[in-house]
């Protein structure tokens, strides 16, 4: 989950990572009050989960409360790279001397953690890290002995931050590392990290991304949800522990497995390409290896719930339960739909491979379900599914 | 001849009493596979589907002579289990667990490096390993192929099983499915040297999925030291930037890590990469028809 910058600083608040005093605003008029409220001239800044808002035009100074609401005005509603804008960050402006760039992060091709560490901070150190990559140091860090004091100032001087900046810096870092390891983050970045006028390291903006396989043991993480943002079948199939993603075509697609659910969507998007108006999936959605009556019916009613969708393409593969234990479960979840008063109207196309695969397409054939079809492969089964969504069903 | 699994080894269950344990240790000795006892501290002592029950992998490994060990316990413990099998010298730890938090995998990567990489670790988050007729450690079901000649490196589950099944009349020498997690213990790199250098191996099948960059580095590692035919498959070219699919591992974010720079990666080497599962057997079913 990628966090918000004014949760990321709320969290590095919390490690006692020095940020500017902000508060957040929803409205105009509340962007009045929270200028009003803070010091000096303020920064508006949007609140989006996307890079490159200030070059954007997403972050704007003000001098006054009077400043601020113009920018806010400016600022809330606006779109940045798809993402609209529906809250700011009001805060307290820096005197900056020095932008430098912090971060630590999973390194996954070297299965360790990295510290990223420049001098040369700020909107343009993606391109620093291309013109000039000896300016941006990456410095290893175990996961077993991690870092403290005298491990942070050696990336921060590796970074080459000047000497009056390495206390401040060495400190700010060594806590930001806690924050990265103590809430389960796979990045926490500072960019930038400045030299304040006065002397002072902070931290002016933070992203944090954090890892959902934590939550068992991060519970408090969940706060940090952005429930207005969630797709709302997105949010149906969690609560039914559905591994549930929508998407924008209009062929639903039920499976076992991430990976037999990634290779369905490829598969269908290209048979769509032969067909008028090129159908392509409406959602990814795996059912996992169990595939019990239970879960399909969960699934099928998720994706008969979504108004784009066409044609559905069940695409199971039997290996730890046998393709008749899938069929019973289709036929069973085609009993418990209909009992709720939710029979299937679209057409399915269903295909079983694997383990009992003749006699669980027996069992669906036996059951003669209205508007169900087999067919024996992947790749025929997507064909047949695309040319179905493509007449309208 | 298969790779790191064979007919000789005994394979101990850390969690073997829980409820995925049980069943998949049933599961294992039904395909003939020699699991020899599990590991419970809470349970030490006693016994379980007819298999003694140990307090530590070290127990087990004096009392059985186990040289693999295949993990199903909770992903809260799954850190301390690798660190005890990696502390016990097991030359094979297979995690199944899915959902382990990366700080975890990382810490337990970290260990095991220092510890002087004693112990290979297959995962977290995969279906393990199976050596069709010889064994099977982990979740893989053992009959929907045969023993034969290909090898099979994975990060998808079913799309090893769909690949082993369309194969099943040539039949594989031993399939590996490593996991789609962003730290994994066995990379592609790992198993394609060990196919390379196996005698009972002829020709490799290599399935990738978006997120990470292990696809091209294995391209790179393929060029220079792999002259075994491979044929790959990779998932995901459809799916839409910065949303995870399931496994922590596939997510696309930028231009590095889609399925189409892995394709072209490997392409660039000679490798033939198939459009869909089903293509990529039929790649395969050519190779091993020629020879």
């Amino acid at each position: 989950m990628d966090l918000f910058e004014h949760q990321a600083k709320e969290l590095f608040a919390d490690y006692g990572i020095p940020v500017p005093r902000g508060i957040v605003a929803h409205t105009v008029e509340e962007v009045r009050a929270a200028a009003e409220q803070l010091t000096g001239r303020v920064v508006v800044k949007a609140q989006v989960k996307t890079g490159g808002r200030g070059k954007a035009g997403g972050v704007k100074v003000a001098d006054d409360a009077a400043d601020a609401v113009g920018k806010g005005e400016a600022i809330l509603g606006m779109d940045i790279k798809g993402h609209t804008v529906h809250k700011v960050l009001v805060e307290e402006a820096s005197a900056i001397a020095e932008e430098y760039y912090f971060s630590f992060l999973l390194d996954r091709a070297n299965r360790t953690f990295l510290a990223i560490c420049s001098a040369a901070g700020g909107m343009d150190i993606e391109e620093v890290a291309h013109s000039a990559p000896d300016k941006v140091a990456k410095v290893p860090v175990s996961a077993l002995t991690g870092v403290d004091r005298a491990k942070a100032r050696e990336i921060a001087v590796a970074g080459g931050l000047p000497e009056q900046s390495l206390d401040g810096a060495a400190e700010l870092i060594e806590k930001l590392w806690c924050c990265f390891v103590d809430e389960d983050a796979t990045l926490v970045e500072v960019n930038p990290m400045i030299l304040s006028a006065d002397g002072q390291v902070k931290a002016l903006d933070g992203k944090v991304t954090l890892d959902d396989n934590a939550a068992f043991r991060q519970t408090d993480h969940e706060a940090f949800a952005d429930k207005a943002a969630e797709d709302p079948l997105e949010a149906k199939a969690k609560e039914k522990d559905l591994n549930y993603v929508k998407l924008d075509g209009d062929v639903g697609i039920i499976g076992n497995g991430a990976g037999l659910v990634m290779s369905t969507l490829d598969v269908v998007a290209y048979a769509g390409e032969g067909f008028p108006g090129k159908p392509s999936p409406a959602n990814f959605l795996d059912i996992g290896g169990g595939a019990s009556a239970e879960v399909m019916a969960s699934g099928l009613e998720i994706i008969l719930s979504d108004p784009s969708v066409k044609s559905i393409f069940v695409n199971v593969f039997g290996g730890i339960t046998s393709c008749d234990a899938v069929a019973n479960g289709i036929v069973s979840a085609f009993k418990l739909l209909e009992s709720r008063g939710e029979a299937v109207t679209h057409p399915l196309v269903v295909r079983l491979d694997g383990n009992n695969a003749q006699l669980g397409r027996q069992i669906l054939a036996d059951a003669a379900l209205p508007r169900v079809e087999l067919v024996d492969t992947m790749d025929d089964a997507a064909k047949r599914v695309a040319e179905l969504a493509a007449v309208g069903a | 001849m298969a790779i790191w699994l064979t007919e000789n080894s005994k394979i101990i269950v850390q969690g073997m009493t829980g409820g995925e344990g049980t069943k998949h240790t049933r599961r294992m000795l039904a395909s003939g596979a020699r699991v020899v006892g599990g590991v419970n501290a809470r349970k030490a002592g006693t016994t379980h589907e007819g298999l003694p029950v140990f307090g530590t992998v070290k127990e087990a490994v004096e009392a059985t002579g186990a040289d693999v060990s295949v993990a199903f316990v909770p992903p809260a413990f799954t850190k301390s289990a690798v660190m005890e099998a990696v502390d016990a010298e097991i030359p094979l730890c297979v995690v199944i667990t899915e959902g382990v938090p990366v700080h975890d995998s990382t810490a337990f990567w970290a260990y095991a490096i220092e510890k002087g990489n004693k112990t290979r670790i297959i995962g977290p988050n995969c279906p393990g390993i199976a050596s069709p007729g010889a064994s099977n450690a982990g979740i893989i079901p053992a009959d929907i192929t045969t023993a034969g000649r290909i090898g099979l490196v994975s990060k998808s589950g079913t799309l090893t099983y769909q690949l082993m099944y369309e194969l099943r009349d040539f039949g594989f020498s031993t399939a590996v499915g490593i996991g789609g997690d962003p730290v994994i213990g066995t990379t592609h790199i790992d198993a394609l040297q060990a196919f390379q250098e196996d005698p009972a191996t002829d020709a490799i099948v290599m399935i990738g999925e978006i997120g990470g960059d292990a696809e091209e580095r294995a391209a790179a590692y393929i060029e220079q030291h792999v002259t075994k035919p491979v044929v790959a498959y990779v998932a995901g070219f459809t799916a839409p930037e910065g949303k995870t699919m399931g496994h922590a591992g596939a997510i696309v974010s930028g231009s590095a890590g889609t399925a189409q720079a892995k394709k072209e990666a490997l392409e660039k080497v000679g490798v033939r990469v198939g459009r869909t599962p089903s293509e990529t057997a039929r790649l395969m079913r050519e190779i091993m028809q020629a020879r």
